[in-house]
């Protein structure tokens, strides 16, 4: 058989259901093949949309997203998206192809060096030259990007390979000497947190995209109810514990809630699980958490002491290390736990009423808080929800009451905006029966608008809201914030007609400008078979607060009127 | 502090990309690296110095060394006793009347002279780090035209091997 018919039997063995991706010269062989073994593949309008979608749909479903793209510009324009899934740990596999073996290194027609490229945004990255390399060769790329810390994999493929025949026969193991992660770690570890925990008077739990990812909400949330102790979430870590459990004081960090931060700096004990304590979340490293005892849950080892530097670690899966804390968390009465946080729960109460997310409501304007919170009770919080990066994506962080683990969506570490509309496809490839909601900017969504196009020709019923308040939101309120109200380049002056742009692609569109049309709008949006935007008409000063100013301390956010 | 690391690595294409890519995007302070062929025909062995502030950052670079997939095991042989070398070649200007003279350093250095033209010698010196500047600061005098050194490569005493320890 050949290369490219090799390769899609790969895919049938590794249980891969659907691909994104985009045609061209090196991989001609590779879509003929596609296209006679009937193998399912979703054409997008831009390959960055290809590697977004696949990311979406591997964050939705938890399995590996695939993506296909052709040599030089085609795999170059996948370079976000592979950035984009390395930092936030998604489990994706990039083929793209690449020129004739004997053109390697020539400088040919559409070559870039796509190994080079990706070394420091991938977990691996292979160049196959020889067809007989190729069954192995996909065998690990997959193995590695799903298992330990998930991560996306490139695989270039020249396309001679496609082109050359081979005795097929896919391998049964994997023979990777440097490559075995670690998946139960030490148990007496686990036991140290637990004294630690008896020992502290006003703990932490700090859960992060860890927990999403090793679909472990169940396990955190047995042991949260046993001990009774706050939780508060990373922007990746939302959606583990439902945003309106008791217990939940809210995100941290540069935007999080004032009793989450006020909490993280005061405790005495800060466990961190499945967390890399970016730097949005915890400021000023020298003041963070500054008087507390520092415990890290994670499976990467290298994640251990890089920014904040742990007392207590353990190393492993969440899907070991979550049931043996939560088992041995249950040994003790539950009434011992509650004891011994009585005083620091009324600390928590004290900031809860202080400083609440709020907002102002004028007559006559559409605040986005709102748009965010109705959305919310619409939608029964039953929605899987995707955003695309700026103010929107915070309000959307902070107002939605999430339920469910794997119910955002979002790029939270490379911060990709773009990343929404082709995401939000993938999701909902990867989950036809839910309602797939994204909350979308008029700056972010002009970043990968072509999509619509793909979600519009295959009737994809994505809901498409986009927070339209004529500016690049974030970074003017750090012009008005930080800048002296210099509005360098973030005025977009509203000439864009969001609901032409979606028809013209085949999407529906519907404008809302008053408070009063909104509910109706949203409902009878939602209830639209295909696809349909909704361009939301919203005032353009509005700030995301709370906000630390960058570098700041947690403790010293600027907050809410 | 200046550490050692023996590093184990697949011997196969785009594993010292991945090294460098790595050392570069995580901003490790590097002094030396030296890679070459092991016992094992499918290994390579890199001998890697590196500067770091204390033993939880060398921490950090050996773990984030570690995660990458062709990278087999890291051995640090500082505090382990260990031989360690590097090969130096010394391009010096040498005139009728100063060559007895840099004849007498190379001998108190136990180095060797490995090529002699009119003008010039080529001078071979394998030792540790602080005896090639040693020799290197002596030459100096008299005109070095070129210097290459292979930097580091560090081998443990006894008899156990690195990929056993």
């Amino acid at each position: 058989m050949l290369g490219a018919e090799a390769l899609i039997k790969s895919l049938e063995n590794e249980g891969v259901e659907i691909v994104f991706g985009y045609p061209g010269g090196a991989v001609l062989t590779l879509y003929d093949a596609l296209y006679q073994a009937k193998f399912p593949h979703i054409l997008t309008r831009h390959e960055q949309g290809a590697v977004h979608a696949a990311d979406g749909y591997a964050r939705a479903t938890g399995k590996v997203g695939v993506c296909m793209a052709t040599s030089g510009p085609g795999g170059t324009n996948l370079i976000t998206g592979i950035a984009t899934a390395y930092m936030d740990s998604v489990p994706l596999v990039a083929i793209t192809g690449q020129v004739g073996v004997s053109l390697i290194g020539k400088d040919s027609f559409q070559e870039a060096d796509m190994r080079g490229i990706t070394t420091p945004i991938s977990k691996h990255n292979y160049l196959v030259k020889k067809v007989q390399d190729l069954p192995r060769v996909m065998k690990e790329a997959f193995h590695i990007a799903r298992t330990g810390r998930p991560g996306p994999v490139v695989v270039d493929i020249s396309k001679d390979v496609f082109n050359a025949t081979i005795d097929y026969e896919y391998p049964e193991t994997i023979k990777l000497r440097g490559y075995s992660p670690v998946v139960e770690g030490d148990a007496k570890n686990i036991d140290a947190v637990i004294d630690e925990l008896k020992k502290s008077t006003s703990p932490v739990i700090f859960v992060g995209g860890g927990v999403n990812i090793s679909d472990t909400s169940e396990e955190l949330r047995k042991f949260i109810e046993t001990t009774g102790f706050p939780v508060t979430a990373s922007l990746m870590g939302l959606g583990c514990i439902a945003s309106d459990h008791p217990q939940h004081l809210g995100m941290v960090g540069m935007h999080g809630t004032y009793a989450a931060n006020m909490a993280m700096s005061e405790c005495d004990l800060l466990v961190g699980i499945g967390v890399r304590f970016d730097d949005r979340v915890t400021g000023a490293v020298e003041s963070f958490a500054p008087k507390a005892k520092i415990v890290h849950f994670d499976i990467d080892p290298a994640e251990i002491n890089k920014n904040i530097r742990a007392d207590i670690r353990v190393i492993g899966d969440l899907r070991w290390a979550l049931p043996l804390l939560s088992e041995k968390a249950a040994t003790r009465e539950p009434q011992k736990w509650r004891e011994q946080v009585q005083a620091w729960e009324e600390r928590l109460n004290a900031w809860r009423i202080e400083g609440p997310l709020s907002y102002n409501q004028p007559e006559g304007l559409i605040m986005p808080q709102a748009v965010i919170k109705l959305v919310s009770e619409l939608t029964n919080r039953e929605a899987v929800i995707v955003t695309d990066v700026g103010q929107h994506q915070m309000w959307t962080a902070q107002f939605y009451n999430f339920q469910n683990q794997r119910s955002l969506i979002t790029s939270g570490g490379l911060g990709t905006m773009g990343y929404g509309l082709p995401a939000a496809i993938g999701a909902q490839v990867g989950l036809p029966e839910k309602l797939v909601i994204l909350f979308t900017g008029d700056g972010s969504i002009m970043m990968n608008c072509q999509e619509l196009a793909t979600a519009a020709d295959n009737g994809f019923p994505i809901k498409i809201i986009v927070m339209n308040n004529k500016v690049l939101g974030m970074v003017s309120q750090w012009q008005r914030m930080f800048y002296g109200e210099r509005y360098s380049h973030t005025i977009l002056k509203g000439r864009t007609d969001f609901v032409k742009l979606a028809e013209a692609m085949g999407v529906p569109g519907v404008r809302v400008t008053k408070p009063e049309e909104l509910a109706a709008t949203l409902e009878k949006a939602f209830k639209a078979e295909g696809p349909i935007l909704i361009d939301i008409s919203l005032p353009d000063t509005e700030d995301v607060l709370p906000m630390v100013p960058p570098g700041g301390r947690l403790d010293q956010m600027i907050l809410g009127s | 502090m200046k550490y050692t690391l023996a590093v184990l690595v697949e011997n196969r294409p785009g594993v010292l990309t991945h090294i460098s890519g790595l050392i570069s995007r995580r901003a490790y302070n590097i002094e030396s690296i030296a890679a070459g062929h092991s016992e094992e025909a499918d290994t390579t062995r890199i001998t890697i110095d590196v500067e770091a502030d204390d033993e939880i950052e060398l921490e950090q670079v050996v773990n984030q060394l570690s995660k990458l997939v062709d990278v087999i095991k890291i051995i640090n042989l500082t505090h382990i006793d260990s031989i360690q070398r590097e090969l130096a070649l010394i391009k010096v200007k040498a005139s009728k009347e100063n060559r007895s003279e840099i004849v007498d350093v190379v001998d108190i250095f136990r180095a060797k002279i490995v090529d002699v033209s009119r003008e010039t010698m080529v001078i071979e010196l394998t030792g540790e780090e602080s005896k090639v500047d040693a020799l290197y600061e002596l030459l100096n005098d008299f005109g070095i035209i070129e210097i290459v050194r292979t930097g580091k490569i560090a081998l443990s005493r006894g008899p156990g091997a690195a990929k056993d320890m």
